[in-house]
Order: structure tokens, then C-alpha cells, then sequence
């Protein structure tokens, strides 16, 4: 499985993203630079944390306007996995491949630390290797992740069955302590919390790992089994 | 040229959790009669004469300046200073 | 504010203009003497700053000398932007540490902010990837809205400018003490990984190669920053904000993104960043380093500001720049690297071979130094020293015994002191995971962070306990150094070299040269015995408000290497029925402790004793029961002694807690700041083995899964209290404090 991770100017978890696919994973990564990427032929696009732009406006919203984000919304159509974490989910927000937008976290401060987060959806292509109502431990880090939607939206989203986690104690304020969700095909998933930064038990946990062999595993019934 | 101020505040229903914080500090200073606060961005654009200006201006807050998810957007076209 | 053009080189000499750039009338002097004529006023105040405390060292090169610098495990010793030390594999960790006290003072979020990216800019300079960032921070007691405000602002803009830029903030440390109220100490250090044979130098070398400049354009900010930190903070420091210089860090990213690509051009030739003295100092030191001049043409130099005369752009403190030398002929190439970034390399100079720094501005020649006299030849001043009276008064009084009859009590009280309580107030706002390879974050006694693709990690931390020094500044000086070591070595690394952040009051005054001196001897002293070379660091002085010094507080940044992953050995109790030992002996040694904070609200007598041969034999010891896979946790004894120590020990939300026997004095077995100890624990298996490798270890305890700590002393049990309820007190106290009214 080949897997792109976009590097936009401020990006800093590109590497960690790039990691986590490449050794944790041991599966096929590029690093690809927003200007020069052909999103064509990757099997997964994502999109990692950092500061796009030194979030200098509103996080993630100067990178939603580049070009690569117009190959991104070709590729979501076409049904790719899409993962966008931490700014990566406020780029997927403010492009529009996801409902809903961040506010600045409740207490007003940066925060950083390992949460206990509930699977809320374990039938998604990121999520089918946890139960529903696993309690994962994934770390946190964010100044905006207070997740904000109108009701109606939050009533599809719930409808839909688009909330895939939820934080067991909400520290930022996030409507319906929501931590990531999908949109309505399934295939694009943002989240707060760094899957990749436990992806190994020396870094404190390993449960995100499952997230990435979920995506891997659907990708192979999908089209190894099935070719 | 054209001075363009464009302010960016909160919609109404969207907490705003640093216009909270600084309506708790100036009720703890004493101000009591303060009973709202929202916080918003102010920008000011200098932009070459054009007969669209306002269209553009539009166009601008829409794709970038403000998130229309949560933000509202005014703006006013002044005559810039030519330096 | 000063205006050049007016001003004469005649005036400068009648008025004394080049007092309010902090020069004395001899050094005026030995100016004219160097340039064999009158300086003009762009020529004076670049000296100004060069040979301004900061970037000269006047007074503090003859202590600096003491340092021991060498070792085999150093590959660059102090001279350059930061110290290297060998980690095998071919790699390098490169360290530093800064202060940025006075800015932090009067702007404190940017203050801090450009302190940290000040100090990243110096280890990517030198070609390697900054992979952690630590701080040592030192506040007044939070009592007061002011401090609260520095204290808040300053973490604010640790966090802000580090979090951005994707450089984890892995540990450090904070303390609170009413000398530091109006003067608080803000000291970043940055660790860097880097593969040796990539190592950069800030050279300017070979005739006629380009001069480039890169990154933020220069502005009239910062001005005569470098002189601003030589002088005592006064009170209308505040009026001084124009100082204080904006940082961007998202320019910082991609400004380590696009120098780590251009440290592999063979078109390069030297590398520095502009640090305090901006312009100035590098492109005159980069000459000077190479046996070189240069010349430089200011009309080329990116503003950001109009109309700025020579004086402003040599003297500007903008931050974010770097200063290039590049082969002629070859610009292109680094051009289009930085392009790639959204960055614009510009051509500003060459390199001569006349060793004279010459600036060109409007078609004129605005200045014309010998570099060698500039960069180099800064007067070095020694100093009266004198023994304060307050010193031998400690000395000479009796030893002071605390009188506790709640041991219980106390032990919440001092879990709930400042200077003890949690930090994670503090670390919770930094991203300490970033790059993914933290293994333990803030909250350890080291941080530790791997290197990725190698069975091996570095441990770092700071440490200084300014109390000890206040008392006296010998023992003290040893007792930093040797508690850095102690923190490596109980994270299971291997101590390899240091950063000193010497932070002290006005030199002038005979009794604080006197501490400086003292402290320096200290640390040195330590430094031999423990092995761990001194490799960069930084001076900073006049740290007084108001007339009064602050305590000395020599920060010690120490990094260390775990030979093997294996070895890593967290600081909190780990599995029931491990048994719990005491390494090191405990005498009622109370002068400057927290248990004196506690009772008499000041500091008095002797500092705890230190013998630097059984500080080693320990240290070695328990590395080596550690390596042999012998312990489960271990964590020094420090500040509120071995009650605080086991309690810290049980902070880990596994629901474990210890069974405890102490017999002689309760109040100094329990509370003594006695040196050279740890609490370690051990399995029940290996505890022959690990009491035939560490001589000092006495068993007192034992791990339980009770979830409460209880302290028996003989049949009493002096301290029973369930886990959560002490971790509660220690976790909120600082939020406590900072929500109570001023």
C-alpha cells in the first residue's frame, strides 16, 4: 500500500505521519511538498498536524485554499482514503471536504497530552480493526480543536453515524465531545488526537496503530483479494 | 487605492470562548455593567482602485478572510492615503 | 532616541554619545586607537554592541576559563553557535542554552517566544536538526498580578513559538522565589541531532565568495538589544518595549526546513544566524573566524522599514535571519532552495582579504573596522571580588533544626509549594510529542527522547538550585552540576557534557562578582570529576530590580546518552512487592531547603554538603545496577527531600503506594536536602544482586497496590495518607494560586 503525506509550508508532523505509514506500518510513504504533488496513484492521502501556514489567519484555512486541495477534493470523490489529523482535520474543515469548524479550546490554552478516546464507529475503513466503545489512549495537541457545528449538522453527523470518536472527558469543549468524524461517503476522516504518535509502546501507547493496519486492511480486501 | 477595513466576528450561537475570558476579567476588575463580550479580527486592506472592488471584497471573505461556518464578515471601502 | 546622521564623530568624543550605548571613556579610547581616528556613529555603535557583556564576555571570559572544555566525547567545544558532543553512529547532539531575561521582563510572550527562537536558530546553524527544547524558569513568588502575568505570558510564549515550529518541548524546570520578582529568568535550551560529517561553521572564507542574506527582512526592531541586557532592569525598563523584537515562527520553520537542505550544497561555505548584535555580529564574526574581511553593501540588505540609516540595520534586532557565505558563481543554487520555501536568498557582500569590515550604504562608506579588533579584541575586565558579610554570617551560624510535630502536614504542605508542586500547568500548553520520539515528556527527572533507527536515546534536563548558591556559592555551584547528573543517571544515561545559563547581578558589585566567581569554581569542579565537559553556554548579568540582585542561578543544561533503549528506567514506582531502597546517606542538612521555605519564609545557614568522590562512586553504581537490568524506577532526592521524593514516586495514576520504615530523626529522614541520594526500587529477585553492586543502599519499603503511602517510625506511623489525596494537593496547587486574587 502506497500512502502520500502532503507537506505544506508549517506542516510539523509530516515526518511522524511518513513514520508511522512507512516503519510502524511497514508499508510504502512519500513525503510529497504541497507545490510539486500528484496525488494520482496513492492508495491514501494525509494530511499531518502542524502550523500550515503558521496558522497565522484561522488554523488550516490559508492551505485550504491552495491547489493540492483541488487534486484532494478529485481524490475524495474518486473514494481515496483521506486521513487528516490535527491541522490536517482543520484543513479537511475549511475546505470543505468536512462539515463543521474549530474553535479556539475552552480554557483558551494549547494543550498536549495522552486522552482516553471512545470508538464511537467501528465500521469505517479507519476503524474496522477496534470494537465500538474501545477505549483508546491518543494524544492530544492543539490550540483550535474545539469542534463547532450548527445542530442540524450535528444531527446528520449523528444520523449518518459520522462521529467515529469521541473524547471520554472532553478538554477543549467540542460539540458532543467529538474527537474526529467521517464524511458521508467514509472516506475522509479528520481528527484531532495523533494517531501517529502511538503507533509504538516505547511512545507511551500503541493504540493508534490499529487505525493505520485498518486502513491497510481494507485496502487489501479491496483490491489485492479482490484482483 | 482604497483603505479597506474588513471586521470578522463571531456569529451569534458560536461560543466564544475568548470573548468569555475577557468578559470574566473585566467583571472581576469591577466592571459589572459588561455583559457580553465577543472578540473578532480587524484587517485592513489596501487595494487598487477598481469598479468591482465591493465584489471582490465579497469574494475575498468568503474563500479566506472569514469561515462562514462560524464567522460574519462587514466591511467599509475608504479613500486610501497615496503615499 | 538617537539620530545618526547629526552626529559627528567630534560629538560622539565631546559629548560622550558613546555612553548611552553602555561604553566607558576607555573603552572610547582604545576604539580611537584601533581605528586610528574618531569612530562615526555607526562605527561606535557597532562596537558598542560587540563589545557589549553579551556578545564580548568583558567580564566574564576570566571565570569562563575555569570551565574544563575537553573531553573525548567533545567534537566542538564552546566558540561556535553551540557545543557537539559524540553520540556514535557517526552523529552528534549539538546543545545550548540562552538566556532572554530582560526582554521577558518588559514583553514577556515575545520575550520568551524569541528566546526560544534564538536558541533553535543557533543548533540548526550549525547543520542539525533541533529534536527538544527545554527551559529553566525562575519567577517571584505568585502572589502578586505582575508575577502571575510574567509567569502566564511567559509559558505562553514558550509554547507558542515552540509548538509551531514542531521542536518538542521535553522538559525543564520552574522555580519561584521573591529575588526574581522583578527580574524574572527566562533560559531556553535546544538539542540537536546531527550526522558529524554535516557539521557547519560560521566561517566567511576564499576571497570574493557571496555574502547572502535569508529570511525575515530587517526592521528597526530590537535596537541596541544586546547592551539592553548588559544593564540592571529599572523602572523604566517598561519604557523600553521598543527593545523587544516580534518573533514569527512559522518564518523559523521554514527557514530549519530550508537551511537543513542547504547545509548539503556544495555551495556553501559558512552559515550563522543573527542572534543578539544581528548584523553585526555574525557577518563580523564569520570574517573574523575565516582570517578574513568583508564588505558588505547595506542598499542590499531587505527592509522592511523606510528610510533606515546604517546604524539601524547594523544595530537591528529582527529576528529570523540567517547570514550565508556562498562560492561565487554558485548562487543559484542555494537561490533556488530557499525559493522552493517562499524564502528569498539575497547577495549583500563579499569576502576580502584585507581583514577590515567594510559597509557601503548610499554609495558611501559608512563604516571601516579591523574585524580581528572588533570581533575579537573586546577588553576583558577582571572584576573586584569580595566576600559578602551575609555569607559569613551563614557560615557562622549553628545548624538550623526545624521543629515539626505533623509530619503528615508537612509533607501536604511542601507537596503544595510552588517550587515542588506539579508542573503540568506549565507543560501541559507545550507539545512535548512532536517527531514522535518522546519517551518521557515533562514530569521526569529527564527527559528522554530516542534517536529514531538506533537501538539508543539522549537524556536531558536543567537544573539549579539558586537557594544553595545564595548560601554559598561553591558548594552550590557543585551541587547543580552534580544534580543534572544525578537526573541522566537515574533516567539510565550516561552524563556526557553540559550548557551553562550563568545568570547574575551587576558584576560591578565586588560581593556578586565574588558569587559568580565562587559558583564558576563550584561547577567547574564538578564538571571535572563527573566528566561532563562545559560545551556552549551563555552569560547573562545585571539580573537586579529596583537595586537588589537576584539569587545566582547558574542554570545547568546537561545532556546524556543511553547506550541502549533497554536501559531507559522511568522515575515512578513501577511494579507491587518491588522493594524500595534509599541510595546515600541523610544528615540534618536544612540551610536553604524547602522545609525552611516552608517554616521561616527565608533562607539561612550552611547549603547541604557535597563530596564530589561519593557523588561519583553513587552515580556510577547505580548506572551500572541499572545496565545490569537490576532497577525499576529510580528519581534523586531533591528539593523537600525523601518524603516528597517517595511521594513524586507514586504520582503515576497506577494505583500503587509504599510501605516505608524510617528509624532515627523523622524530620531528617524525611524532609533533609542531604546531597547525592536517590530512591530506587528493585525486584524482590534482584535485590542481592543490586546490594552487591551499590554500596550506599539501605531498604526501607516496600511497593504496595493500597494506593497509600505510610511512613513508620519505629511502631508510629508519622505519615498515612491515601495517594490520590497528596497528588491532588500537588497537582493544584499552582492553578490554585494563579486563580486566587492578587
Amino acid at each position: 500500500m502506497k500512502f502520500a503525506v502532503i507537506v505544506f509550508p508549517g506542516s510539523n508532523c509530516d515526518r511522524d505521519m511518513y513514520y508511522a505509514a512507512k516503519d510502524a506500518l511497514g508499508e510504502e510513504a512519500d513525503l510529497l511538498w504541497y507545490q510539486e504533488a500528484n496525488l494520482e496513484g496513492y492508495d491514501a492521502i494525509l494530511i499531518p498536524g502542524g502550523f500550515s501556514y503558521g496558522d497565522y489567519l484561522r488554523s488550516g484555512a490559508i492551505a485550504s485554499t491552495s491547489d493540492i486541495v483541488v487534486q484532494l477534493r478529485e481524490q475524495a470523490d474518486k473514494g481515496v482514503p483521506i486521513l487528516g489529523v490535527c491541522n490536517g482535520f482543520q484543513i479537511l474543515l475549511e475546505s470543505g471536504l468536512l462539515p463543521g469548524a474549530m474553535l479556539r479550546n475552552q480554557n483558551l490554552k494549547f494543550m498536549c497530552h495522552f486522552e482516553n478516546l471512545v470508538v464511537e464507529n467501528d465500521e469505517t475503513i479507519f476503524t474496522s480493526k477496534y470494537n465500538n466503545g474501545e477505549v483508546i489512549s491518543i494524544p492530544i495537541a492543539h490550540h483550535d480543536g474545539n469542534y463547532y457545528c450548527d445542530e442540524e449538522t450535528l444531527a446528520r453527523l449523528k444520523e449518518n453515524n459520522q462521529i467515529v470518536f469521541t473524547y471520554q472527558n472532553n478538554p477543549n469543549g467540542s460539540v458532543s465531545d467529538i474527537a474526529g468524524i467521517v464524511n458521508e461517503q467514509g472516506n475522509v476522516l479528520g481528527m484531532m488526537p495523533h494517531p501517529e504518535r502511538a503507533v509504538e509502546a516505547i511512545l507511551t501507547s500503541d493504540d493508534g496503530l490499529k487505525l493505520f493496519q485498518s486502513m491497510l486492511e481494507n485496502w487489501r480486501e479491496r483490491y489485492v483479494a479482490g484482483a | 487605492m482604497k483603505l479597506v477595513k474588513v471586521h470578522i466576528t463571531l456569529k451569534e450561537g458560536v461560543l466564544d470562548p475568548q470573548g468569555k475570558a475577557v468578559q470574566g476579567s473585566l467583571n472581576t476588575l469591577g466592571y459589572d455593567n459588561v455583559q457580553e463580550v465577543r472578540v473578532g479580527k480587524y484587517l485592513e486592506l489596501t487595494v487598487d482602485d477598481d469598479a468591482n472592488i465591493e465584489t471582490a471584497i465579497e469574494e475575498m471573505c468568503n474563500k479566506l478572510l472569514a469561515n462562514p461556518v462560524i464567522e460574519n464578515y462587514s466591511y467599509t471601502v475608504e479613500e486610501g492615503v497615496v503615499q | 532616541m538617537l539620530q545618526a546622521p547629526e552626529i559627528t564623530p567630534e560629538m560622539i568624543e565631546q559629548d560622550k554619545v558613546y555612553q548611552e550605548m553602555g561604553l566607558t571613556d576607555k573603552e572610547y579610547d582604545m576604539i580611537k586607537d584601533i581605528m586610528g581616528r574618531r569612530p562615526n556613529f555607526t562605527e561606535i555603535g557597532i562596537f558598542s554592541v560587540m563589545w557589549s557583556e553579551h556578545c564580548s564576555y568583558k567580564t566574564s571570559k576570566p571565570l569562563l576559563k575555569k570551565f574544563p572544555t575537553e573531553g573525548p566525547q567533545v567534537v566542538q567545544g564552546p566558540g561556535e553557535g553551540a557545543g557537539i558532543v559524540d553520540i556514535g553512529d557517526g552523529q552528534g547532539v549539538v546543545f545550548k542554552v540562552e538566556s532572554h531575561n530582560h526582554p521577558s521582563a518588559v514583553e514577556p510572550y515575545q520575550g520568551a517566544a524569541t528566546g526560544v527562537g534564538g536558541i533553535i536558530r543557533d543548533v540548526f546553524s550549525m547543520g542539525a536538526r533541533p529534536i527538544a527544547s527545554l527551559n529553566s524558569l525562575r519567577f517571584g513568588n505568585l502572589n502578586t498580578g505582575r508575577v502571575k502575568y510574567l509567569f502566564d505570558e511567559v509559558v505562553h510564549g514558550i509554547a507558542g513559538y515552540g509548538n509551531c515550529v514542531g521542536v518538542p518541548t521535553v522538559g525543564g524546570e520552574v522555580q519561584f522565589d521573591d529575588c526574581y520578582e522583578g527580574n524574572p529568568l527566562v533560559n531556553a535550551m535546544c538539542v540537536g541531532l546531527i550526522d558529524t560529517k554535516d557539521i557547519q561553521k560560521g566561517i566567511a572564507a576564499g576571497l570574493g565568495n557571496t555574502i547572502m542574506y535569508v529570511g525575515s527582512k530587517t526592521g528597526r526592531d530590537g535596537i541596541h538589544g544586546a547592551t539592553f541586557a548588559s544593564e540592571d532592569l529599572s523602572e523604566d525598563s517598561e519604557n523600553k518595549r521598543s527593545n523587544v523584537q516580534v518573533g514569527d515562527p512559522f518564518m523559523e520553520k521554514l527557514l530549519i526546513e530550508a537551511c537543513l537542505e542547504v547545509i548539503h550544497s556544495d555551495a556553501l561555505v559558512g552559515i550563522q544566524d543573527m542572534g543578539a548584535a544581528g548584523l553585526t555580529s555574525s557577518a563580523s564574526e564569520m570574517a573574523s573566524k575565516a582570517g578574513m574581511g568583508m564588505e558588505m553593501n547595506l542598499d542590499l540588505i531587505p527592509q522592511r522599514e523606510e528610510n533606515m540609516t546604517a546604524y539601524e540595520m547594523m544595530l537591528s534586532e529582527s529576528q529570523e535571519r540567517m547570514l550565508l557565505c556562498v562560492k561565487t558563481g554558485e548562487e543559484q543554487e542555494i537561490v533556488d532552495i530557499f525559493k522552493k520555501y517562499g524564502l528569498e536568498a539575497v547577495a549583500v557582500g563579499k569576502v576580502t582579504d584585507d581583514k577590515m569590515f567594510r559597509l557601503l550604504h548610499k554609495g558611501e562608506v559608512v563604516a571601516d573596522i579591523p574585524v580581528d579588533n572588533l570581533a575579537e579584541d573586546a577588553p576583558i575586565f577582571h572584576k573586584e571580588s569580595k566576600v559578602p558579610s551575609f555569607y559569613e554570617e551563614y557560615q557562622a551560624m549553628p545548624a538550623y533544626q526545624p521543629a515539626i510535630t505533623d509530619y503528615n502536614e508537612t509533607l501536604k504542605q511542601l507537596l503544595q509549594q510552588p517550587t515542588i508542586a506539579s508542573k503540568e500547568y506549565v507543560y501541559d500548553q507545550y507539545d512535548s510529542m512532536v517527531q514522535a520520539n518522546t519517551v518521557f515528556s515533562p514530569g521526569s527527572d529527564a527527559a528522554v527522547v530516542r534517536v529514531r533507527g538506533y537501538d539508543k536515546a539522549i537524556a536531558m534536563t536543567t537544573d539549579c538550585n539558586s537557594r544553595y548558591i545564595h548560601l554559598d556559592p561553591e558548594t552550590g555551584g557543585k551541587i547543580a552540576v552534580a544534580e543534572a547528573a544525578r537526573n541522566i543517571i537515574a533516567s539510565g544515561a550516561k552524563p556526557l557534557a553540559l550548557t551553562d545559563g550563568l545568570n547574575f547581578g551587576n558584576p560591578d558589585k565586588p560581593e556578586n562578582f565574588w558569587q559568580m566567581e565562587k559558583s564558576v569554581e563550584g561547577m567547574s569542579a564538578a564538571s571535572s570529576k563527573l566528566n561532563t565537559p562545559v560545551i556552549s553556554g551563555n552569560v547573562s548579568l545585571y539580573n537586579e530590580s529596583n537595586g537588589r540582585a537576584i539569587f545566582p542561578t547558574p542554570v545547568v543544561g546537561m545532556v546524556g546518552l543511553h547506550e541502549s533503549l533497554e536501559h531507559i528506567t522511568p522515575s515512578h514506582f513501577q511494579n507491587e512487592g518491588d522493594s524500595i531502597y534509599v541510595i546515600g546517606d541523610t544528615a540534618a542538612e536544612f540551610g536553604g531547603s524547602e522545609l525552611q521555605n516552608l517554616l521561616e519564609g527565608k533562607y539561612f545557614g550552611k547549603a547541604p554538603a557535597i563530596d564530589l568522590d561519593v557523588e561519583t562512586k553513587r552515580q556510577d553504581q547505580l548506572l551500572a545496577a541499572i545496565r545490569a537490568g537490576l532497577v525499576s524506577s529510580a528519581h534523586d532526592i531533591a528539593e523537600g527531600g525523601l518524603g516528597v521524593a517517595l511521594a513524586e514516586s507514586l504520582f503515576n495514576n497506577n494505583g500503587f503506594g509504599a510501605d516505608v520504615q524510617l528509624d532515627g530523626d523523622v524530620t531528617t529522614l524525611l524532609f533533609s536536602e542531604s546531597q547525592s541520594r536517590f530512591v530506587v526500587t528493585v525486584a524482590e529477585q534482584d535485590r542481592t544482586q543490586f546490594e552487591a553492586k551499590v554500596d550506599d543502599a539501605q531498604l526501607v519499603g516496600t511497593v504496595t497496590a493500597t494506593s497509600q503511602l505510610t511512613v513508620r517510625n519505629g511502631e508510629t506511623e508519622v505519615i498515612k495518607e491515601d495517594v490520590t489525596t497528596l497528588q491532588q494537593l500537588w497537582k493544584g496547587a499552582i492553578p490554585c494560586l494563579l486563580k486566587s486574587k492578587a
